[in-house]
Formats: structure tokens, C-alpha cells, sequence
């Protein structure tokens, strides 16, 4: 098989089965429980400091 | 002392080697760049010499608060202006390039033709503009979110001078006719070079913003800068890979070929407007949006989906510019299906941004900051649902190649791009500059209806003159053979290309407006105006009507 063949099969099996995994993975991280928290946290961030450090 | 010395001799041999080149050069093109590289080194070096210091004059000019802040705002100040600018040059060549399409004796040859002045205004509006604005509120996000000052100033400095020398050197070029013919990547390989130095650098000051934040979490918006600007640094590397014809002299060859290059190509043209035009800017949405608005984000977990979404299906997408190509057909289809699944998380994205206004609403109609924000979303979302139906392959076989490509463009780039770019200017000029206010609120809603106005004109007219022509284009006569020649299709878009050209002068015209607002406003200035959104209230009137007897006549 050419190089061709070869980095093409191993995207559609190997390189599929890590990247949607992953995928998955990062976005239900933040579904965990305990991460609501930090999640609220995060959310809130912005509005620590209104006055825009002017 | 040292120092001034050792700088000195830096820019002095810089300055030797642009004079050699240009000396040596058989390359018009190429001395005139050259020309500009030594200019820019003579500048540096009367102002390293003397206590004269351009800058400190520039930003007296530009009434710049002097002094420290608490945040390094500097350079995001002067992003502002650029953002200005460019935008407002940007807008004007692309009025001017929609006026030749109209009226083809605009075309002022050879500096002025379509065909060099069409990159000018896509580079200018996609990089000038956008670049800056990016530029400004990545650095000005990235501060206070991780609640720390910018990593390496003087760094960030060299950034932002180093990307308006790009600019010059990528506009200068297309008017004297240096381009690789990449869509979006036209600058050759000397100004390709430069960039990607500069864009190491913007890399090197964001992540050591980050680094040395002391916020425990990574603000959302922070990681669709990252995103940005680690993509378009690899994409931009990968895609520009070429071989220069000679060390002095501006052509090269692409390190690909054929279907190959035009693959790569488009994996850069479709990620440029994905992690350029879209990561980029939904990064400002998601800081300004709810600053603006002063509720946090609707769900701050699906802008986490939103984000993951977008990096793992926006890099797959762009085999959907080479449909019935001689690019194999599986990629083809791969193209279509991964811009059908980005549907999905940019509807997300989009009511994540206008549900940040739950219970807000009423905001829309009294601040025109907001109104435009919403605007912005809502085209995000129209763009973000066309774009996946014109990939599917049986439309683009009618739009590919029309104008409703264009139209399609121009509703994501004037509507979403333009509008939250416009939208945060405004929340940040009086905030930088230390005023209490915009000099007029009013001008806002008139710049936000020139605009509106101006996409409606675009959007439709670009919609009916693609439809036209790409229905047109396929007409087969009983006989088989074709029924128009190319020359009718174009007749019969006059009108709608008159239409064009008029919508780009309403959103320039609103642009202008902006500019003057904004311009009062650095000044000091401020408009007496009534408010927005007040009621009318009448007091004498505002009370129940009593019953009084009345009058018995006597009988």
C-alpha cells in the first residue's frame, strides 16, 4: 500500500477512534458532578472587577 | 547607552540590507518594498537618536490618557485606531470595487483594475480590520479576565506595529501586482515570512498573559483567542509553504500542485474564515455580550460545547469550496457533512449569545450597543445556517461560482463580523480613553440602520443576481447546446449590481458616522442629545377621571 493508503486508513479507524472519544470527552468535562461549581465560578468571572481597571 | 548603540547599529544594517536589495533587484515591485522596510528603518532610527519620540506625539494627537494605567491599554488604544481606519479604507475599496462591477470604467488600469483592487479590500477588511480589532480586544480581554497586565509590552508592541508593516507591505503589493493568487494568502513568501514572526510573537504575549494570570479558570473567551491564533499561525504556515524564484525578487512557487494545492488552499481559506472570522470573534461576543448586557453568559457549558464543536468540525469543512472537482469525491462529501454537523454548535453558539439577554430584553430597544449585538447574533446565525446549505452539493451546483457566494459572504462579514466589531469599539473607546460617555448614543442607532439597511440592499440583491445566474448559466436549449453567453448573464445583473453598490455606500456612510462618534469622543466632547428609550410621560394627564356631577338644568 502507498503512503497514501496507509495514513488514510489509519485516519478512518485509529485517528476516528481517539478523536471522537476526545471529543466527547471535552465537552461533557464540565458535566461532571462537582463541576458545577466551578462552572458558576467561571460564569461569574468577568464581573469581579466592573470598573474595567480604569 | 550601550543599548541605543547596539539598536542603532541594528537598524542600520536593516537599512543596508533594504538599500542593497534594492539596488540589486531587477524587481520594481520588490525595490518599492524595500523602499517602505528602509523608510520604516530611517524612522526608527531618528527616533532611537534624538529625544524626538513619534510615538509620545502620536498619542498627544490621539489625546491617548498619558501615564500608566492599571492595565497595559496602550496597544489597545492604538488597535482602536486602526480598527478604525482600516475599516473605514477597507469599506471604501470595497464601495469602489462594487461600482466597477457596475460600471466597468472605474477600471483605472493598471493600479486600480478589479483585479488588484478586490484582494485590497478583502485583506483590508478581513485583516486590517478585523486583524486589529482582534488584536486590540484579545489584548485587552486577556488582561482582565486573568486579572494581570499583558506578559511581554514591549512584545506586544512589536505585534501590533509589525502587523500594520504587513498590512502596508500586503496592500502596497496587490496595487503593484506582487501575488501568489491565493484567495486570503495573496502576500508572496518575504511578507509571508514577516507575518509569521509577528504572529509567533502575538502567540508569545497571549500565552504568557495566561500563564501569569491569578484567575484559577481560563476564561471562555480567552480560549477562543487561543484558538485563533494557534490555527491561523498553522494554517498560515502550511498553506504559504513555498519555494522564492530569487532572494531578491518577489515571486515564488507553491510547495504544492494541482488538486493538492488547491486542497490546501481551500483548508486554509475555510479555517481562515472559521478560526479568523469566527473562533476570533465569538471570543469578543462572549466577553463584551454579557459585559455589555451586565448578566453573565446563558450557559456557560454550552459555550464549552460550542467551543470543542467548532475546533473539531471547522478544520474538516473545507472541501466544500472544490465540489465537482478533481478532488476525490469522498472528500468531497466529507467537506459537506462535517459544514451540515457545524449547524449544529453555531445554533448553539447563537442563542447562547441572545439568551444572555433573557429578561434583558427591553435593553435592545433602549441601548443601541446592545441592538447591534443582537444584530450581530442573528446574522452569525443566518450566515451560520446558509453556509452549510449552500455546501450540500446539489445547491452549490447552482451557487457555486455566482454571486450569492458573495451575498453569503458579505451577510457573515457585514452583519456578524462588522457588527460586533462596530459594537465593541463603542464599549471600549469611552472606557479607554477615560470619558463618562459616548459623544452620542443617537449616532449609534443611526449608524445601526444605515447598516442594517445598507446588508439588506446587499444581501438581497447578491441572492437574486446569484439565483439569475447560476439558472442562467445551466439553461440548455432543445437543440443542447447553451442558451446564454456569458456576456448576457452579466447585462442582466446590472440593476442588481447597482443595488449592491448602493447597500455598500449605506454601511459605509453608518461607518463614517461611527467614525465621527467616535473621533467626538476621544476629543472630549459631548452631543446634547435626549435619551434613548425614554417614554413620554405626560403628568397632567396621568391621573383618573373623576366622576363630578353634573349640571341638572331646572325644569
Amino acid at each position: 500500500m502507498s503512503l497514501y493508503e496507509h495514513l488514510r486508513h489509519f485516519a478512518d479507524s485509529y485517528g476516528l477512534a481517539v478523536i471522537f472519544p476526545l471529543y466527547l470527552t471535552l465537552c461533557l468535562w464540565h458535566f461532571r458532578p462537582g463541576a458545577r461549581g466551578h462552572v458558576e465560578t467561571a460564569k461569574h468571572s468577568i464581573f469581579k472587577d466592573d470598573h474595567d481597571g480604569q | 547607552m550601550e543599548a541605543v548603540v547596539r539598536r542603532l547599529g541594528v537598524w542600520a544594517l536593516v537599512l543596508l540590507a533594504a538599500i542593497s536589495a534594492i539596488a540589486l533587484t531587477p524587481d520594481s515591485g520588490f525595490a518599492i518594498h524595500m523602499g517602505i522596510v528602509a523608510l520604516v528603518a530611517v524612522i526608527l532610527i531618528i527616533a532611537t537618536l534624538g529625544t524626538y519620540d513619534p510615538l509620545a506625539k502620536a498619542q498627544s494627537i490621539f489625546k491617548m490618557p498619558p501615564g500608566p494605567s492599571r492595565y497595559d491599554d496602550d496597544v489597545v488604544r492604538w488597535g482602536v485606531i486602526a480598527t478604525m481606519f482600516w475599516g473605514l479604507s477597507g469599506l471604501l475599496a470595497g464601495v469602489f470595487i462594487a461600482a466597477q462591477l457596475a460600471f466597468p470604467d472605474l477600471n483605472l488600469e493598471p493600479y486600480l483594475n478589479f483585479g488588484r483592487v478586490r484582494p485590497l479590500h478583502t485583506s483590508a477588511v478581513i485583516f486590517a480590520f478585523g486583524g486589529n480589532a482582534l488584536l486590540a480586544t484579545s489584548f485587552y480581554v486577556v488582561q482582565r479576565t486573568c486579572r494581570t497586565t499583558l506578559a511581554f509590552p514591549g512584545m506586544a508592541r512589536f505585534v501590533f506595529w509589525g502587523y500594520q508593516l504587513f498590512i502596508v507591505l500586503a496592500a502596497t503589493g496587490y496595487l503593484l501586482g506582487i501575488t501568489q493568487s491565493k484567495e486570503y494568502a495573496e502576500p508572496e513568501w518575504y511578507v509571508d515570512l514577516w507575518l509569521t514572526i509577528v504572529w509567533l510573537a502575538y502567540l508569545a504575549v497571549f500565552v504568557g498573559t495566561i500563564l501569569r494570570r491569578h484567575e484559577p479558570h481560563i476564561y471562555v473567551a480567552n480560549w477562543f483567542y487561543l484558538a485563533f491564533i494557534v490555527t491561523i499561525a498553522m494554517l498560515h504556515v502550511v498553506n504559504n509553504l513555498a519555494v522564492p524564484v530569487s532572494f531578491l525578487g518577489s515571486r515564488s512557487y507553491s510547495a504544492f500542485a494541482g488538486v493538492q494545492d488547491a486542497l490546501t488552499q481551500w483548508w486554509y481559506g475555510h479555517n481562515a474564515v472559521g478560526f479568523f472570522l469566527t473562533a476570533g470573534f465569538l471570543a469578543m461576543m462572549y466577553y463584551f455580550v454579557p459585559k455589555q448586557a451586565g448578566r453573565p453568559v446563558y450557559s456557560y457549558r454550552l459555550s464549552i460545547i460550542h467551543f470543542w464543536s467548532l475546533i473539531f468540525l471547522y478544520i474538516w469543512a473545507g472541501p466544500h469550496h472544490l465540489h465537482y472537482t478533481a478532488l476525490p469525491d469522498w472528500a468531497q462529501t466529507l467537506g459537506m457533512v462535517f459544514s451540515i454537523m457545524l449547524w449544529m454548535p453555531s445554533w448553539g453558539g447563537m442563542i447562547n449569545g441572545l439568551m444572555t439577554l433573557n429578561g434583558a430584553w427591553d435593553k435592545v430597544r433602549t441601548d443601541p450597543i446592545i441592538r447591534m449585538m443582537v444584530l450581530a447574533l442573528a446574522f452569525y446565525g443566518m450566515s451560520t445556517f446558509e453556509g452549510p446549505m449552500l455546501s450540500i452539493k446539489a445547491v452549490n451546483s447552482l451557487s457555486h461560482y455566482t454571486d450569492w457566494t458573495i451575498g453569503h459572504v458579505h451577510s457573515g462579514a457585514l452583519g456578524w463580523n462588522g457588527m460586533i466589531t462596530f459594537a465593541c469599539v463603542y464599549y471600549l473607546v469611552p472606557r479607554l480613553w477615560q470619558k463618562e460617555r459616548l459623544y452620542s448614543l443617537r449616532m449609534i442607532n443611526w449608524h445601526f440602520w444605515l447598516a442594517t439597511l445598507g446588508i439588506v440592499f446587499y444581501a438581497a440583491s447578491m441572492w437574486v443576481a446569484g439565483i439569475t445566474q447560476g439558472l442562467m448559466w445551466r439553461e440548455y436549449g432543445s437543440d443542447g447546446y447553451l442558451v446564454n453567453s456569458f456576456v448576457d448573464t452579466v447585462s442582466a445583473l446590472h440593476l442588481m449590481y447597482v443595488a449592491r453598490a448602493f447597500g455598500g455606500i449605506l454601511y459605509l456612510t453608518g461607518a463614517v458616522i461611527m467614525a465621527y462618534n467616535i473621533w467626538m469622543t476621544i476629543a472630549g466632547k459631548q452631543r446634547a442629545e435626549a435619551p434613548m428609550g425614554d417614554t413620554a410621560h405626560d403628568e397632567a394627564a396621568d391621573r383618573p377621571i373623576l366622576h363630578e356631577p353634573a349640571a341638572q338644568p331646572a325644569e
